[in-house]
């Protein structure tokens, strides 16, 4: 009896998605990690909040927790009508190539990667330069010489925050060291605050002062440790100086909220375009943080310097090397 | 095997008994949802309704079905031969390593002849992996328990570092194989039965379910029916009397652990040919450890899996909808529902038994002629 009802309501869902074409629903398809992941999941939930918080408008969501549910998922809202459908994360792109093209005049976006399909949007980083320029500053704020990093899973795109930080670093002090350790090879690697806090340590012990944590959750263990230890880290994703003030030398920015809020707002005013988008630091997709909190750290002589070779990134004057286009990088 | 089934006809310890377990997991289940709000008699309707209510849902269930029946026969046959075999993660894991190969590398073959190259690549993978553990424990006495999990993250580390640095095409951002060729997927179930005619909705079910079936009877015919399974499951009651009798426990242990293994592997099967088309991280999922759960329900026995198997695609694919429809029960209030049936059905199996047989004698007294 209550079975009739649900189906009576899902028929009245779908003929409402047709006939009420002009209502404004948008959804969102976090990916594994869920949308309280501390860090890239939940920088986009932060986004789509701040979208429902500006416009009131209440958006669909589901979190994934298993690789074949992601078609399902998108599969599901493009059936219900949600327009956009944003997918989170590289790992969607292959259920959102299949989905985007059984509706094609249905609008998806992704971040993370890119998607070639007339009706999906592609927002992707660059986030070498963002991690140069923290790398740039690590260089010029360690004293010993030696700086340390912090991935959190091994795998190409942390690579890609590795050897843009190294290049920074060197761009700084080509005679500087740095120490790199991975937290691990699974998805766990991404929250493990306790690994990363030992890696952190045992970096600190072979003399780095400056460590640069791109690990998700796991990245919280090292900043915590860099405090304890009276040494300097680096945050990444969201701006993680507030965390422990004066000892988070800065953090790199990657404007996932953004790119989030964006992709609703522009679907809302109608201001939306397909194709690629590569945010870096010219288009400030990507950046380094300066607030009250570490503006003690930062001397007037590195804020120049890196603003200057931001700059030249932006003008092209210097290229930075992405891992990621041939999965190598020059020492 | 046991003595306490005796005094209870079959209906009742297979049918009374697993529903009661159900029932109370769901009045639990019920309650909790109770708790943040919502209905419970609404939210049972849609987990329904989302499992078995239109095509591509049953489609589904038909799917997690598959991954279950595999990795809970996997677990069964470790089981018979008394041992608790809980890698069957890690060995569905390398079986994928084994399918992808085949279907990477030799997808200038037929699609028939891929397809039987891979499966038995999965199972020998899979078999492979189950093996040094098996033999551990046969010559060496070290805890299967202790090595099959342990052997799940040695797994896992040599996937992710094979994805990342062999395996993954230069420039693809996710660690993960190119696409296999269109000759080398199984079809999908739709796509299947398009060519005879019959239309049914899109789904990730494809041809693997019948291999699935498959598994189940030559699981039952190998247990009960050959002299291997005999051994095994004399091995599994009493070891003692299996080496009194002339059996080679080691090499009983290896076989079965060997055999395990294989099954687990076919998940891959069922993943990576069959759905996914790709080798990929972490696409067991947790299907390997569900198995115990769906092989303790089915109390071992494979037309008891298959139907314990059902039962949790229907959770999985009726919970899914069920986050669909119901924003406020996330996916950890799904994740509780379904512990709540695990704890019930498996662990606390034998809760209602004494109530039950008391009821039982009371209302049938035993005709033996033992009692004149």
């Amino acid at each position: 009896m209550k079975t009739s009802g649900i189906i009576a309501a899902v028929a009245a869902l779908a003929m409402s998605a047709t006939a009420a074409f002009a209502e404004f629903k948008p959804a969102v398809v976090f990916d594994m990690g869920g949308k309280f992941d501390k860090s890239f999941n939940e920088g986009v939930f932060n986004g789509v909040e701040k979208f429902k918080a500006e416009t009131g408008v209440e958006y669909a969501e589901f979190e994934v927790t298993n690789p074949s549910q992601r078609e399902q998922a998108l599969r599901n809202f493009a059936r219900r009508g949600h327009d956009p459908i944003l997918a989170i994360g590289f790992a969607q792109a292959e259920a959102l190539s299949k989905v985007a093209a059984e509706y094609p005049d249905t609008r998806f976006a992704i971040i993370d990667m890119f998607v070639d399909l007339p009706n999906v949007q592609s927002i992707e980083f660059k986030e070498h330069e963002g991690s140069f320029l923290v790398g740039m500053l690590a260089g010029l704020a360690s004293q010993t010489g030696k700086v340390g990093f912090v991935g959190g899973m091994d795998i190409p795109l942390i690579r890609k925050f590795a050897c843009g930080y190294v290049q920074g670093v060197k761009a700084a002090n080509a005679e500087a060291e740095v120490f790199q350790n991975m937290t691990g090879t699974t998805p766990a690697a991404w929250n493990d605050p306790v690994r990363g806090g030992e890696l952190a340590k045992s970096q600190f012990d072979s003399g780095a002062d400056v460590i640069y944590a791109a690990a998700g959750g796991t990245g919280l263990g090292v900043l915590q440790t860099a405090a304890d230890e009276g040494k300097l880290s680096i945050g990444v994703d969201s701006n993680q100086n507030h965390l422990h003030p004066g000892s988070v030398l800065t953090s790199m920015l990657k404007r996932v909220d953004v790119a989030a809020y964006e992709t609703f707002k522009s679907g809302m005013d109608d201001t939306w375009k397909p194709g690629s988008q590569i945010l870096g630091l010219a288009e400030d997709g990507v950046g380094w943080a300066l607030d009250d909190n570490n503006s003690s750290l930062i001397t007037d002589d590195m804020k120049a310097a890196v603003e200057k070779a931001q700059a030249d990134i932006i003008a092209g004057t210097i290229s930075v090397h992405n891992y990621m286009s041939d999965n190598s990088c020059p020492d | 095997m046991s003595t306490a089934s005796d005094q209870l006809p079959r209906w009742i310890t297979l049918g009374v008994i697993p529903f009661l377990n159900l029932l109370a997991a769901f009045v639990v289940s019920g309650l909790v949802v109770l708790l943040i709000g919502e209905d419970p008699i609404e939210a049972v309707g849609i987990l329904i309704w989302g499992a078995f209510g239109f095509g591509e849902g049953v489609g589904y269930t038909l799917y997690y079905t598959t991954n279950f029946v595999f990795t809970g026969l996997a677990f069964a046959v470790a089981f018979h031969c008394g041992l608790f075999n809980i890698g069957a993660e890690g060995q569905a894991y390398l079986g994928g390593l084994g399918a992808a190969l085949v279907c990477l590398h030799l997808d200038f073959l037929p699609l028939p002849l891929i397809a039987l190259l891979a499966i038995a690549a999965a199972a020998l993978f899979g078999a492979g992996w189950a093996f040094v553990p098996g033999y551990l424990q046969a010559k060496r006495g070290s805890h299967i328990v202790i090595t099959t999990i342990m052997f799940n993250f040695i797994a896992s580390a040599l996937m992710v570092y094979l994805l990342v640095n062999v395996m993954a095409p230069p420039g693809k951002m996710a660690p993960e194989t190119r696409t296999f060729d269109e000759s080398a997927r199984l079809p999908f179930m739709h796509a299947a039965l398009e060519w005879i005619g019959i239309d049914i909705p899109q789904s990730p079910l494809n041809l693997t379910f019948f291999l699935a079936l498959l598994c189940c009877l030559l699981v039952w015919l190998l247990i009960w029916r050959t002299r291997l399974g005999y051994e095994i499951r004399t091995v599994g009651i009493s070891p003692s009397a299996a080496a009194y009798a002339g059996i080679s426990t080691a090499r009983l242990t290896v076989i079965a652990m060997a055999i395990s293994g294989a099954l687990a592997g076919f998940l891959a099967v069922n993943e990576i040919m069959g759905v996914q088309h790709r080798l990929l991280l972490d696409f067991t999922a947790g299907y390997g450890f569900v198995g115990i759960a769906v092989a303790l329900m089915g109390r071992s026995h494979p037309v008891g899996i298959f139907f314990a198997a059902l039962l949790f695609g229907a959770l999985y694919q009726g919970g899914a909808e069920l986050s669909f429809e119901k924003p406020k029960i996330t996916r950890e209030m799904v994740v509780v529902i379904q512990g709540l049936v695990i704890l019930f059905a498996g662990a606390l199996e034998h809760m209602f038994r004494p109530q039950i047989t008391a009821l039982y004698h009371r209302l049938a007294p035993s005709p033996k002629p033992s009692e004149a």
